[in-house]
């Protein structure tokens, strides 16, 4: 039985992510994407960090604006995973399907992170630059980066169970950002700072705890930190839960 | 094949299907008639594991589309109302998503591709976008990912709606074809289409099964045919209603 349910949940990734691969390439959104990610990413790094003033053979600038630009950039990429679907009225067509819901769910999430981690790879002029300007910290690098993705797929994966909640892509990426923000802003030291004068340092450290940047800053400093994992991954898992409910929801007749 | 046990939906205060029950055997090809919000694509939903009853159960050769819903999926082809499709994919890829959803091997695959492609006719348009395919043809495809694992048990939601008279032709000697291997529904309100594919029809209205005949018995119980018992059959209901 737990066999069948493995396989059923296999077969609803597999079939998804296909799916999702293909309808992000065989239009321009895979590549407009990508191509202002990196842009945007570049200029914020060259400019505003003014990158190549700091004197130092680090990354540390060009993280920095990592969580920022996911924020406003991975609810863009999963707006129309799970929205579209309802719009096209094609969820009807997967509900009829025999897979598990969660594969589908999960197979949807790893094709728009597939599409943030090819983003994230052509980053890579950035590391060979540093290690051409001085001698870099490589291990730390490859930990920031390894980081860096898994927390572009925590942002994928509110924006995929927002987008489960509306049939327009638009309302679920302004709804995408919106949370994203809340959970990336509480870190920021003006509204942890901010809380903590108001209800106490306990507080202002307890919200700080939920915020992305909080565990994204650790890595940053080259530091592993289990903790910083669980968050991100634990984050994910809930995620997928509530879209996985948000979908099933549909099965009792809400549309 | 098909068994349905007081099958009930309701959505707010509507009814939309109440109690409703019937069996279908190999062979036979139901026609499933009601006005338009009659109920008819509710059952054919619930059926197919889309919406969930409030109460009863469908078995699909001998599995509960409740308790077993996965398994009673896999034994049913199910092309729904206005037949949904990806329409950036072409029917070829289209075809293939929808064979792996069903757990086919590659080569299973393959060959199941080409076999529906060359069922529903769409050999000509097999590369083409579906965005760029006619309503008929989209249909068609529909059709065709409905048939891919060769299930025992078939739902057709207004299967020629959009479909040219050669289409609709085509159609029918297809349905004809698989009919006796299958148990096959009819969702329709297109009487025409009644005689030339079904074996028995089953009149719903308001969610409740009002009728449930051979498509003669039907036409010959008023002097105007089918369409005057159909149309007898709902005013009949409406007037009880009232």
């Amino acid at each position: 039985m737990l066999d069948l349910e493995w396989r059923g949940t296999l077969t609803g990734i597999k079939a998804a992510w296909r799916r999702e691969i293909s309808a992000y390439f065989a239009t321009p959104l895979a590549y407009v994407f990508v191509a202002i990610f990196l842009l945007v990413l570049g200029v914020f790094t060259w400019d505003l960090s003014r990158f190549f003033d700091t004197g130092a053979a680090d990354l540390g600038p060009f993280f920095y604006w990592h969580p920022w630009l996911f924020m406003m950039f991975m609810p863009a990429l999963a707006m129309r995973l799970w929205a579209e679907e309802t719009s096209h009225g094609t969820s009807e067509l997967l509900l009829s399907l025999p897979v598990n819901l969660t594969g589908l769910v999960i197979g949807k999430l790893l094709a728009a992170w597939t599409v943030a981690a090819l983003a994230l790879a052509l980053t890579f002029p950035w590391w060979i630059s540093v290690n051409i300007l001085g001698s870099a910290d490589n291990a730390a690098i490859a930990l920031t980066y390894a980081m860096s993705l898994i927390m572009a797929g925590a942002y994928l994966a509110i924006g995929a169970a927002v987008s489960a909640l509306t049939r327009s892509a638009v309302l679920a990426f302004v709804s995408g950002v919106l949370v994203a923000f809340i959970l990336t802003a509480a870190g920021w030291p003006l509204v942890s700072g901010a809380v903590a004068d108001m209800f106490g340092a306990a507080a202002g450290d307890a919200i700080a705890q939920f915020s992305f940047l909080t565990h994204f800053e650790t890595a940053q400093r080259g530091v592993l930190e289990l903790r910083g994992l669980l968050f991100f991954f634990g984050f994910i898992a809930l995620c997928i839960a509530l879209n996985t409910l948000f979908v099933s929801h549909r099965r009792g007749g809400a549309q | 094949m098909l068994d349905l046990h007081n099958l009930r939906k309701a959505f707010g205060d509507h009814v939309a299907v109440a109690d409703l029950s019937f069996s279908l055997k190999q062979g036979e090809v139901l026609g499933f008639l009601g006005q338009n919000g009659a109920g008819k694509s509710t059952t054919m939903r619930m059926v197919s594991g889309v919406l969930e009853p409030d109460a009863g159960d469908a078995l699909i050769h001998g599995q509960s589309i409740i308790s077993n819903r996965r398994m009673a999926q896999s034994q049913i082809g199910y092309l729904p109302e206005g037949a949904p499709l990806y329409r950036d994919m072409t029917p070829v890829t289209f075809l293939r998503f929808i064979a792996d959803a069903h757990g086919l091997s590659r080569p299973d695959r393959k060959q199941a591709v080409e076999r529906v492609i060359a069922d529903a006719r769409i050999a000509s348009v097999a590369g083409k976008p579906i965005a760029a395919l006619s309503k008929g043809y989209r249909r068609r495809v529909g059709l065709a990912a409905a048939l891919i694992h060769d299930p025992p048990v078939l739902l057709l939601d207004e299967p020629t709606d959009g479909l040219d008279p050669v289409q609709k032709r085509a159609v029918r000697a297809l349905v004809a074809r698989m009919a006796p291997e299958k148990a096959i529904v009819i969702s329709t309100h297109t009487l025409d289409e009644v005689p030339a594919m079904c074996s028995r029809v089953i009149v719903i209205d308001q969610g409740r099964k009002v009728a449930d005949e051979t498509p003669e018995n039907l036409a010959n119980s008023k002097p105007g045919g089918l369409e005057e018992a159909f149309i007898s059959l709902a005013e009949s209901r409406e007037a009880e209603t009232c």
